[in-house]
């Protein structure tokens, strides 16, 4: 891919590293900032007459529309709750817009809106109200879905990278990378040995039970979605001024995601998921706020995996296995070579 | 020799000289003062930041003889940069010559410090003096040796800004240090049994031992114990280099595999018998910088196996220090130590007492210790004697801050270095200073490093950069480290910093050919680059060719694993269809089921960016040809494949090169890897020895090379070359490259005193960047 190409966007700004964060800073915050957006949280909290509101908004392009353990669909509908139930709010209803590329079959739509009602219904969120809108052959790749969600944000809950202070203790709801090694395999059409399967799953029954568990001592959640948790980190990190410290061998992966990200040379630190949950919580609350985790079916994998520190701001460390501090930096975009 | 015999120049003139270059902590001053005396003249000497400043008074041929003397034979340390004289008037010097304590000037720019110096000869003798004051004292040094930048924290080089501040001289070492007769005249770190630093042995657990520590040290190392010593520039990891046994421990729990350890003889005929030392390597062995030379291995080198497992070279210094000295002179002391940095693989070296005490714990069964504090932690140096010249291949203790020549003066610029093996460089006037070898700036501990030595140094030069220097590739530390400097900054491509470093210190502004083989860098096209033919200034570059390009499917992995280069090069070649139950080389080691994911990773562009790497290429061939199929150490797979090669040579085999293939296509020259891939093949196929396939193969780069070179020097009418990058420490390929382009009437350049990789790369890039900013094109 190109990197020496100024003035065009390129797919690194998608990638969720330093590309997609100096576009959304340098450009959208330029001609859109405003209080609420600057602060780049998963979703805006806004006060009204008293009451508060999260609104948020995403758009889903995935290629392939379908994957071993999930769709566009339940993505667009996971996604948005998830960014919802990052900032603690209960998620109350969605809306979808979709941009259909002209002779999609119907079929394939017939089964994305049925993926997207499921996961609605599972999740008890309704989707309210919706778009649509047909492009010509080529202006579009099949189908893009954005939806939007609001929330209501229980009085008292406060959460954001700005909460965050050193000696935090740094959980994560489960095993990472399985969503985003299922995704490349399948679009590339190499069949690996192993289960690889998606983890999209909304995440709102457990943001509820971590905040039930420990009110105040929760400061962040997170989904770590595009840039995995090494992104999630970096940014969390950098936007709170801290370090931050994990531990290599607390890190969950799957054999197979394990096994897959060694044949093709990936880093699972840096693959998107989609059902997993990054929470930052007091170091009196930790405990509790795990126990409350693992009682949920999306959270019974959840393992404290580090702490936040005085070190420099924005610096993420983690303590490999053979005793040695890495850095791990966050990247400009895909990863590229470096060992010469 | 001078002599005045009073005729008609007897007026007496006042001059003022100033003195560049590195002439502080050399014995400069004393020299200075000497010489006045001699000649009768009268007046004063002091270190300035700027250097040496001298007024002096006396008649016209005895100051001119005066300065011819501080020119001609200045002490053998010194490294005089400019000698301006300015006539004043006369009158003011009074009777007598002076040294004059350091002036403070923060202005000005700063003298060079001069690197760490070993024990020198006379300092040696009273060492093992029984009459001395000094006798087995193991921190003696004089105004000749003894450590420098290890020990400076800022400058004006002086004892109140070097790590013996804390040491007050008693009344016998002020008087020698006040005695301009006496050798210890001004020697900043002179110390005796009385005043200076001591020694101390702790046990594993960080507790003092009582016994003699030199004794008990030798004995811990006879009986096979990983003894942790403390030297000039951190702490060292010592065991007794015979014993398979021991070097193994310290291999488990430093681990480290099977990278070569670094070795230490007790004398210049013990190093004899580890490997071939010829007249320019004795010299390095025994000379003021004490590198680690890298000797070709003798049969029968009385060292255990697994000191330097699979490579044909040994990696041997001689003691520099007077605690090495001493620890060699206890008969305990096996003759031969490992004397390895004094950290965790991968991580920088200790330099703190209790820093080595929390950091190798579980590594070291003991502790010998002093209470020098070290002020800029330095790893020895690496250097081996290649195509007729010393080449240094890690750049630290012995060189820096030395600093390099340039062809002109350029503003004042960072370079930030690599991402691996990193060293940075600061560039000031006409002078770059490599900083010292750094390493993997990902490992957190080693990145401290950097950033600290990095301000030591610009402290030291009392350098602010103006601009900072940096790799293309956006995910380097080093480059983020340059963007966070809050200075304009400036990309410089990889393999152009590579030619651009060569033509630096051999002070070359082109347009000139640039060979450069190495590992993988990025390129403006956004593909990786390793194996290029450039059009080389100081300020730009245009590529001319580069070697075909393939696939590294998993990116870094095929860093790590040759067999992905490998497959690489055999589906390149058109043999990936062969047999899948036999492979050839280490892909039988390769599950058929990773193969045939791999080959679809490549088909289908997945997580496989092209590459023109010739480090991959090594990696590749190593690997078909059975060498290894995952690497232990950066380097290793190449490294073998040299050893193997080497083998052949040594036996005389002078096998053909491969069929060479140069093609012109759309973006310049092809060099064409597969007639040779083929060659590997067939060879391997019929049954012939891997090592005649590994010269074949050496034979056939550096043919392939010297013809492309042959063609592009028509081409574009120039007629240097100079090789850089990683693949160029290759000494088989680098002697037989320089030895076909030297005969096809080529000059040919390549680094020497600045490492031909990635340890080279940040003075290329400072140059690069200096030259733009200047606007030369
Ligand atoms: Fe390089
Ligand atoms: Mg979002
Ligand atoms: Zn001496
Ligand atoms: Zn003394």
């Amino acid at each position: 891919m190109k990197r020496d190409t100024p003035g065009r966007i390129l797919l690194d700004h998608g990638s969720g590293g330093l590309a997609a964060r100096e576009l959304v800073r340098g450009l959208f915050l330029r001609h859109l900032g405003n209080p609420l957006l600057d602060e780049l949280e998963d979703s805006a909290v806004l006060d009204l007459a008293g009451g508060r509101l999260a609104f948020t908004t995403d758009g889903y392009v995935v290629d392939p529309l379908f994957f071993p353990g999930g769709d566009i669909g339940a993505l667009a509908i996971h996604g948005t709750i998830n960014d919802l139930a990052m900032r603690g709010a209960a998620p109350a209803a969605l809306s979808a817009a979709f941009v259909l590329e002209e002779g999609l079959e119907t079929a394939v739509l017939d089964r994305v809106a049925a993926s997207m009602g499921a996961a609605a219904a599972a999740a008890g969120v309704p989707v309210v109200t919706g778009d649509t809108k047909v492009v010509p052959r080529g202006a579009a790749d099949r189908l893009f879905v954005t939806t939007a969600g609001v929330g209501v944000v229980p009085a008292g809950v406060r959460l954001g990278a700005a909460c965050i202070r050193p000696g935090d203790r740094i959980l994560l709801s489960g095993t990472i990378g399985d969503h985003g090694v299922t995704v490349l395999t399948r679009r590339a059409g190499l069949a690996l040995e192993g289960d690889l399967r998606s983890d999209t799953r909304p995440l709102h029954r457990l943001a509820a039970a971590v905040l039930a568990a420990a009110p105040g001592g929760v400061h962040a959640m997170r989904d770590p979605t595009r840039g995995g948790l090494a992104e999630t980190l970096c940014e969390l990190a950098e936007r709170a001024g801290a370090a931050m410290e994990i531990e290599e061998a607390a890190v969950p992966v799957r054999p197979a995601v394990r096994a897959a990200c060694e044949l093709l040379g990936l880093d699972p630190l840096y693959l998107a998921n989609e059902g997993k949950c990054v929470v930052v919580a007091e170091p009196g609350a930790a405990e509790a706020v795990l126990a409350a985790m693992r009682a949920t079916a999306e959270g019974r994998g959840a393992v404290a995996i580090g702490r936040v520190t005085e070190g420099p701001p924005g610096r993420v460390e983690m303590r490999t296995a053979v005793g040695g501090r890495r850095i791990v930096p966050p990247l400009a975009g895909d990863p590229l070579p470096r060992i010469c | 020799m001078f002599e005045w015999t009073g005729s008609g120049d007897g007026a007496v003139e006042a001059w003022r000289i100033e003195v560049t270059g590195t002439v502080q902590g050399v014995g400069f001053r004393p020299c200075v003062f000497r010489e006045a005396v001699r000649l009768g003249l009268s007046g004063t000497v002091a270190n300035i930041p700027g250097g040496v400043e001298i007024r002096v008074e006396g008649p016209r041929r005895a100051l001119e003889a005066f300065c011819r003397r501080l020119r001609e034979a200045p002490p053998p340390l010194a490294r005089i940069r400019s000698l301006t004289v300015r006539p004043e008037a006369p009158g003011r010097a009074g009777t007598g010559f002076r040294i004059l304590s350091s002036r403070e000037d923060r202005s000005a720019a700063a003298a060079p410090v001069a690197p760490d110096v070993a024990t020198c000869g006379a300092c040696r003798a009273e060492l093992f003096d029984p009459a001395d004051r000094r006798h087995r004292y193991p921190f003696l040094n004089c105004t000749d040796c003894g450590p420098r930048y290890t020990i400076v924290e800022s400058v004006p080089y002086d004892r109140p800004r070097t790590t013996m501040k804390g040491f007050a001289m008693c009344d016998a070492c002020e008087a020698e240090y006040r005695d301009p007769a006496n050798r210890r005249f001004h020697a900043q770190p002179n110390a005796c049994p009385r005043c200076g630093p001591r020694l101390a042995l702790l046990d594993a657990g960080g507790r003092p031992v009582a016994a003699d520590p030199l004794r008990e040290a030798a004995e811990r190392l006879a009986r096979g114990e990983v003894v942790a010593v403390k030297g000039l520039g951190g702490v060292h990891l010592a065991v007794d280099a015979a014993a398979e046994a021991a070097v193994a421990r310290l291999r488990a729990r430093k681990g480290r595999p099977s990278k070569p350890l670094a070795l230490m003889a007790r004398d210049l005929a013990t190093a004899r018998r580890l490997g071939d030392v010829g007249a320019a390597e004795a010299a390095l062995l025994e000379g003021a910088r004490r590198p680690i030379v890298l000797l070709l291995r003798r049969p029968g080198a009385p060292v255990a196996p697994n000191v330097a497992p699979g490579v044909h070279e040994l990696g041997v210094m001689l003691p520099y220090t007077p605690l090495h000295h001493l620890l060699f002179a206890e008969p305990a002391c096996p003759p031969v130590l490992v004397m390895t940095s004094g950290n965790r693989s991968g991580s920088s070296l200790c330099a703190g007492n209790d820093e080595a005490l929390e950091r190798l714990a579980g590594i070291a069964d003991a502790f010998l210790l002093h209470d020098r504090p070290i002020a800029a932690r330095t790893d020895d140096s690496v250097v081996r004697v290649a195509a007729g010249a010393e080449r240094v291949l890690r750049r630290a203790r012995g060189y820096v801050p030395e600093p390099v020549a340039l062809p002109r003066a350029l503003p004042a610029v960072f370079g930030a270095g690599a991402a691996l093996k990193n060293t940075f460089c600061l560039v000031r006037g006409a002078e770059a200073v490599p900083g010292p070898h750094v390493g993997d700036l990902e490992d957190a501990e080693t990145f401290a490093f950097y950033q600290e030595a990095a301000a030591h140094l610009s402290a030291l030069l009392r350098l602010e950069p103006e601009a900072a220097a940096c790799d293309l590739h956006p995910d380097y530390l080093s480059t983020r480290y340059a963007r966070g400097l809050g200075v304009p900054v400036l990309p410089v491509q990889h393999h152009h910093a590579h030619a651009v470093a060569v033509m630096a210190e051999h002070g070359l502004e082109g347009p000139v050919l640039a060979v450069v083989f190495d590992g993988a860098g990025l390129g403006p096209d956004g593909t990786i680059w390793g194996g290029e033919f450039l059009l080389a200034r100081p300020a730009g570059f245009r590529r001319l060719g580069s070697l075909r390009s393939f696939p590294l499917p998993g990116g870094d992995a095929a860093a790590r694993e040759p067999w992905r280069p490998a497959l690489a090069l055999l589906r390149a070649a058109g043999r990936a269809g062969g047999d899948p139950d036999r492979p050839p080389g280490v892909l039988r080691q390769i599950p058929a089921g990773s193969r045939a994911a791999v080959l679809r990773m490549m088909e289908l562009g997945l997580q496989a960016p092209a590459t023109t790497s010739a480090g991959r290429l090594f990696d590749g061939v190593a690997a078909l040809l059975g060498l290894r199929a995952r690497l232990d150490y950066e380097g290793q797979a190449a490294m073998e494949l040299e050893a193997l090669a080497h083998r052949a040579a040594a036996a005389g085999e002078r096998p053909a090169a491969y069929p060479v293939a140069l093609r012109r296509g759309a973006g310049g020259w092809r060099l064409d890897f597969r007639p040779a891939v083929r060659g590997v093949l067939r060879d391997i196929g019929r049954g012939a020895p891997p090592e005649v396939a590994a010269l074949a193969f050496h034979r056939w780069l550096s043919a392939a090379t010297a013809a492309l070179c042959r063609r592009l020097a028509r081409e574009t009418g120039a007629g240097e070359v100079v090789l850089g990058g990683g693949c160029f420490q290759n000494r088989l390929l680098l002697e037989d490259v320089v030895e076909r382009l030297t005969a096809a009437g080529l000059r040919v350049y390549a680094g020497e005193r600045v490492p031909a990789g990635d340890g080279g790369l940040a003075l290329g890039q400072a140059a690069a960047a200096g030259f733009r900013l200047q606007g030369g094109a």
